[in-house]
Order: structure tokens, then C-alpha cells, then sequence
């Protein structure tokens, strides 16, 4: 269980609370209108922000202060995902030694297998800015599967994508997720992309990241905070 | 965000050295100077000399630089951008060939003089007041033009189609269009032209000197060197600190942002100026301009060359020093550069060139004398003393974009774990490869030019190649002068474009 016990955030006259309870394995949606704080959630939960208040708590244990790369998660951003002077064996590589060392033949074989598994097999020698758009978000999709965490956290990766490309990039996410049991947290401002991809939605508006519901009955009958979001 | 404790504690060293380094020698100038009595009326002609040569260099260079940059922003011929881009060059180029080349345009033997004479006239000695003055235009000129050159390339375009559309006479145009962005420009350009005059000192060492033309940087060496009155000294050394800093603080008020003249190449379309005399004025001032920086470099390499086979051993041991020094100083520029690559860095960074590197020379000199002969340190302390004065011009280049890097990939680092090592080595140093490239080369070619702290620090055995090139003309020989004068440019422009090419080649972006 991922649990925000009691977590607040504050900055300047900005404020975020969370008093909610994930549970493992499960796809999760994150929406609310733009400003309200999707992105610091997905931060406090990654460890890139740290609460004023509360705890955080993965599988019992407190993980309030624990560095990013020391939590669960494994993030992918809106952008800068992959370095760009780096080609794909390199970059994946770092997910397996972050000190920057030279891989085994072991660990060099898993990286081509991550390539292989999201359909960019015998690309690892090229740099991100040799392929488009696409292909780099499953680089970097390539390199959380190596990771292998627990959580997966992604900050609208594929804002940038049409709408067909976006859909087939959820649909890997979907099966990376699986295959890892990860419980996902995806954040979007797009209702569409909730309703397609998550089980469970969490709506964050008003300084409130308001605790998950079945993203089902959530659109059926919404709450006053989410028809003002979705203009209705 | 949370701090990388490495890269802070990496910082403060970087920023503590600095500091160290260069508030030491402040500290033992102050302790060590003598009363005012010790000052004699020469050393206050030194100050009125500074002063009203500052005064005269920027006037000149300000008011010259006007029509220059007028007719490069609304001209576009043949060799514009090139011309600009050589307005960059001064910045590098050795101070002791710049003035090699002076002399043999408007020395005694010199092209002017040669002309004036067959025209019956009395020829004019470059030595003294307006050579000093003349050099330093020769530096400050294109400074100002490109300074100039900005504000008008920064006049929206729309502004010159409204006054044509609506007609304005060019006088008019003048008054609403440029007179303001003069206004607002000139004065900053003034300053920083006469701060940097304020610490002039290998112009004064080689075209000054004697009672009439010594400015209080040329008196500190002198009362060291000459007289070895250190308390006279380290005096002379607090007037010239309270004189730079005072100046330096009003140039940051006024502060024009200097840049490295990027985007200058653009060409505003105007209306304006389009009939015969307009065209030919601008014409003139861009020839005249060009000639004025072009002739004296182009009469070091015609000399130079035949020199270049009379250079003994002494030049080419300098040139080995000189080399050594610069590659060390570079280094330790960049060591520092990177880790005070941050707003608050940049500050730090600044405190070493509001300090000019004379007062800097005499402070470690007082401070090194009870423990080792200073003669015997001349290299090390001209590789510190380099460093250091580079460190603000370094910092500018790589602030940017370092903290761009910061801002992209910090995050992705700090999630995957990097550790600091790897972080420098496998995005910090190739991200940055450019502006490394660049200021490097920079470093480099300032340190190699340098003719400062090494004529304080040095004996006869020790020297570097622009003190070298002094000296030789000192005794008189001319063509070897001329050719290790060669030599040092080669050198310079040569370390720049290597630096900087090697920035570029291979760099991903």
C-alpha cells in the first residue's frame, strides 16, 4: 500500500493536501484543471518536494524523507527523459549503474531485451535525437522497465504525442505495468485518457488531492469539483 | 529540490579560494601601506594622469564608435560579418603586439609619420599622452561599437517604417528614434571604457612613462621593481583599488550588458540615408574603422616574419612558459568556473576583476617575501593571477547554460541516483562542451597575452613571451621583437580557435 497520511505541502499561498491510500498493482489516474497541483503530487510522491506535513508510507515502511532514487518510483517527466548526448545503451545503462561504470555482458543483454520488449530492438546504438518522437518515449519507457520499481509515476510523457500514437504508448504502459505489477500513477489533463487507461481515478482540485475512486463511477455521477473541470 | 551536498561543498571551496585569493592580498596591501607622506608630487600626477587619459580614451572611443556602429546597422555590404566578428578580436589580442603594431603605423620610423613627412609636415611622437590615448582606442573602439552596434540592432524594426511612412526628416528620425537609445547606451559604454583605462597598465609600461605619462599602475611597478619602496607601494596599490571600485561601482549602475556579440548580424531595414552623401559618409567611417584595426595587425605579421628566424633560445623558452602558464591557468579557471557556476558564484567570481591584477601581484608579493624570494614564484603567481582575472569572463560563458543543464536534467539525475562523479562526467561536462570549448579558449588566450603580474614578479631569467617581446624592444632589437610579437599572436588566436573549435566539433546537442 502506498499511503499520504495526513501530507501537506505549502508554497507561498499555495497549498496541497492528500489524506489517501493506493493500493499496489493498480492503475491510477490523476486529473484536475491545470495550477492545481497534479505535478506536486506526483513530486511529493517522488520525493523531488518534500511535505510540511505528514507522512508517507510505502508497504508500512515511512518513506517521507528518503531520496528519490531510494523510493519505489520510477518517474518519467514531461520532457528530458533521455540524455541527449548519450545513445540508448548508455542512457538505459544508468538505470542499471548510476555511478556511470561499464555494464557486465549480463547487464548489456538486459538492456537489449528492455529495447526489444517496447519494439526498439538493435536501436541501442543510436541517440535519442536519431529517432522520433515515439520511439524516444519508449526509450524511456525501455528504461523504467530495467528500474523495475514498484511505482511507476508519469507526469503527462506523452503530451506531446498524437492522439493515435499516445493511445498505443498507454497501451505499453499497460502491459510494461503488468509484467512489473507496478501500480501506476499517471497524471493528464486529459478526462480521456482516465476513462481509457485507469481503474481508479484521483481527482485533484481546490489545494485537494481527493482520495481514489473507480474512474468508472466517477464519470458517471461527478462530483461538483470535476463537472467544473470538465465543463459541464 | 534537494541540495547535492557534494556540488555545494564543491562550491564553497571554489568560492572561499576566491575570495581567499583575492581579499589576502587586498588585506596585506592595506596593512603593509605606508602614511600619505610617503607619496611624492609624482605619485599624484600618476593619479591625475590615470584619470584624464581614462577620461580622453573613452571620450574618443564613445564618440568614434557612434558613426561606426550607425553605418554597420544600416548598411549591409560585402565582409559586414566578418568585420563584426573581428570587432571581438581586441579582446584577445596581446596588448604588447597591438602595441608593436601601433608603432609601426604611427611610431617615429611608422607609415603616418613617413607620410607626413614627405608631405613636408613635422612629424608626431607616439610616445607619451596620445599614445597611450591612441592605444587604447585602438582596444575600446570596437568594444564601444558593438556596445552601440546592440542598441541599435535592438530599435524594433516597426519604429523605422512608421518614421518612413510617415515621413520624418532625418534629423527628426534622429531625435525620436536614436538619440534616446544613445542616451540610454552611451553612458554605460562610457564607464566601462574608463574603468578598464583606469587599470592600464602594459599600454603605459610600453607607450607611457617618464613624470608626464605614468598612470598609478605603472607607478606601483615602479616603486616595487625600481625603487623597492613596498610601502609606497602597497599605498599606491589601495589608491588604485579605491579609484577602480568606485568606478566599477558606477559602472554597474549604468551597466550596459556587454554580451560576446551574438546576433549581430542582423540587418534592420530602413528608409532612410538612401541618397549619395549619407551612403558615402558611412562608407568612410567603416573603411577608416577598419583600417584603424586592421593596418597595425596586418603590420605585425609583415615584420614578424622575417623575425621569425631570429628568435634565440630566451623567446622560444619564453614561449614555452608562456604556453605552460596559460594551459595552467586555464585549467584552474575552469576547476573553479564550473562549481561557481551559479547566480551567487557569478558574484564571487566578480570580486576577482574588481581588483586589478597589479594590486593583486604586489599584495602576494608582500605576502610571499618573508617566506620565499618572489622572483623565484613569478610563474605560479602569473598562473593564479591569470585565473582569477579570467574567472568572471569564464563564469559568464558557462552560468547560462550550466544552469540550463541543472534545469533539464537534475531531476532524471537525482531519480536514477547518479552519483556526482558521474554526473560530471556523463552530463555536466559534455552538455557543456560549447560554452567550455569557448571559454577555454578564452582563458587561454588571455593568459598567454598577459603583460602584468609578470613584469612585477619577474627576474632576468624568467620570462614569459609578451614580457619577452618587451624586453627586446627595450634593447633595441626591433625585428626580433617583432617576430616573437608574431609568434604570440599566433599563439593567442591560435589556443583561442583551438579551444573553441573543439568545443564545437562532435558537440551533440
Amino acid at each position: 500500500m502506498l499511503i499520504l497520511e495526513a501530507l501537506r505541502y505549502t508554497e507561498g499561498d499555495y497549498s496541497l493536501s492528500a489524506d489517501l491510500t493506493l493500493a499496489p498493482g493498480r492503475r491510477v489516474a490523476i486529473i484536475g484543471p491545470s495550477g492545481a497541483g497534479k505535478s506536486t503530487l506526483l513530486d511529493l510522491i517522488a520525493g523531488f518536494l518534500a511535505p510540511r506535513a505528514g507522512r508517507l508510507l510505502w508497504q508500512g515502511q515511512g518513506i517521507t524523507t528518503t531520496p528519490p532514487d531510494r523510493r519505489p518510483v520510477a518517474m518519467l517527466f514531461q520532457e528530458n527523459n533521455l540524455f541527449p548526448h548519450l545513445s540508448l545503451a548508455r542512457n538505459l545503462g544508468l538505470a542499471l549503474r548510476p555511478g556511470g561504470g561499464r555494464l557486465s555482458t549480463e547487464e548489456a543483454q538486459k538492456v537489449e531485451q528492455a529495447l526489444d520488449r517496447v519494439g526498439l530492438g538493435g536501436l541501442s546504438a543510436r541517440k535519442p535525437g536519431a529517432l522520433s518522437g515515439g520511439q524516444q518515449s519508449r526509450a524511456a519507457l525501455a528504461r523504467v522497465l530495467l528500474q523495475a520499481r514498484p511505482i511507476l509515476a508519469l507526469d503527462e510523457p506523452f503530451a506531446a504525442l498524437g492522439p493515435a500514437l499516445k493511445a498505443q504508448m498507454l497501451d505499453l504502459v499497460q502491459e510494461v505495468a503488468s509484467e512489473l505489477g507496478a501500480l501506476v500513477l499517471l497524471v493528464s489533463h486529459d478526462p480521456q485518457d482516465a476513462r481509457r487507461f485507469a481503474e481508479e481515478t484521483v481527482l485533484v482540485a481546490d489545494g485537494v488531492a481527493h482520495a481514489p475512486v473507480e474512474t468508472q463511477a466517477l464519470f458517471n455521477a461527478p462530483p461538483e469539483a470535476l463537472r467544473a473541470y470538465l465543463g459541464q | 529540490m534537494a541540495p547535492r551536498p557534494l556540488a555545494v561543498s564543491a562550491a564553497l571551496i571554489a568560492a572561499g579560494l576566491v575570495l581567499a585569493l583575492v581579499l589576502g592580498p587586498v588585506a596585506a596591501v592595506l596593512a603593509r601601506a605606508g602614511g600619505w607622506g610617503t607619496l611624492g608630487p609624482g605619485d599624484w600626477q600618476a593619479l591625475r594622469f590615470t584619470l584624464w587619459q581614462s577620461l580622453l580614451s573613452a571620450a574618443f572611443s564613445v564618440s568614434l564608435a557612434i558613426p561606426v556602429a550607425r553605418a554597420l546597422a544600416r548598411r549591409r555590404f560585402p565582409g559586414r560579418g566578418l568585420l563584426i566578428s573581428l570587432l571581438g578580436a581586441p579582446f584577445i589580442l596581446p596588448t604588447i603586439v597591438a602595441v608593436l603594431g601601433l608603432i609601426a603605423v604611427f611610431g617615429q620610423n611608422g607609415m603616418v609619420n613617413g607620410a607626413l613627412r614627405g608631405l613636408g609636415l613635422s612629424g608626431f611622437s607616439i610616445y607619451g599622452l596620445h599614445g597611450v590615448v591612441l592605444a587604447h582606442v585602438f582596444f575600446n573602439l570596437p568594444l564601444a561599437v558593438r556596445l552601440l552596434l546592440q542598441g541599435w540592432l535592438a530599435i524594433p524594426a516597426e519604429r523605422f517604417r512608421l518614421s518612413a511612412s510617415l515621413g520624418l526628416s532625418p534629423f527628426a528620425m534622429f531625435r525620436t528614434l536614436e538619440l534616446p537609445m544613445l542616451l540610454r547606451i552611451a553612458p554605460g559604454a562610457f564607464a566601462v571604457i574608463f574603468v578598464i583605462c583606469l587599470s592600464s597598465f602594459a599600454v603605459a609600461l610600453t607607450l607611457g612613462g617618464g613624470p608626464r605619462a605614468t598612470t598609478v599602475e605603472l607607478a606601483i611597478y615602479q616603486a616595487v621593481r625600481f625603487e623597492f619602496d613596498l610601502g609606497r607601494a602597497a599605498l599606491l596599490s589601495v589608491i588604485q583599488l579605491g579609484l577602480a571600485l568606485l568606478a566599477g561601482l558606477v559602472a554597474l549602475r549604468l551597466g550596459t550588458g556587454g554580451g560576446f556579440g551574438s546576433g549581430l548580424d542582423r540587418i534592420v531595414t530602413r528608409w532612410d540615408g538612401r541618397t549619395g552623401v549619407p551612403r558615402l559618409m558611412d562608407a568612410a567611417w567603416v573603411v577608416l574603422a577598419a583600417l584603424f584595426l586592421l593596418t597595425p595587425l596586418g603590420m605585425v605579421v609583415a615584420r614578424g616574419l622575417p623575425g621569425l628566424a631570429q628568435l634565440g633560445t630566451g623567446s622560444w623558452e619564453a614561449a614555452w612558459n608562456s604556453l605552460t602558464v596559460a594551459l595552467a591557468s586555464t585549467l584552474l579557471c575552469l576547476a573553479w568556473a564550473l562549481p561557481l557556476s551559479t547566480r551567487w558564484g557569478e558574484w564571487v567570481g566578480l570580486v576577482g576583476i574588481a581588483v586589478s591584477p597589479l594590486v593583486l601581484g604586489t599584495g602576494l608579493f608582500l605576502i610571499v617575501r618573508p617566506f620565499a624570494n618572489p622572483l623565484s614564484l613569478a610563474l605560479p603567481v602569473t598562473t593564479l593571477v591569470n585565473a582569477l582575472v579570467a574567472l568572471p569572463f569564464a563564469l559568464r560563458i558557462l552560468r547560462p547554460e550550466a544552469e540550463a543543464v541543472r534545469a533539464d536534467y537534475a531531476r532524471l539525475a537525482m531519480a536514477l541516483g547518479m552519483s556526482p562523479l558521474a554526473w560530471l562526467r556523463l552530463v555536466l561536462l559534455p552538455r557543456l562542451r560549447r560554452p567550455l570549448g569557448f571559454a577555454a579558449g578564452l582563458t587561454a588566450a588571455l593568459s598567454i597575452g598577459d603583460l602584468g603580474v609578470i613584469a612585477l614578479f619577474a627576474d632576468p631569467e624568467r620570462a614569459t613571451l609578451p614580457l619577452q617581446v618587451y624586453r627586446l624592444m627595450g634593447s633595441y632589437q626591433m625585428e626580433a621583437a617583432a617576430g616573437a610579437a608574431l609568434l604570440l599572436l599566433i599563439f593567442s588566436f591560435g589556443a583561442f580557435w583551438l579551444c573553441d573549435r573543439g568545443g564545437r566539433t562532435h558537440a551533440d546537442t
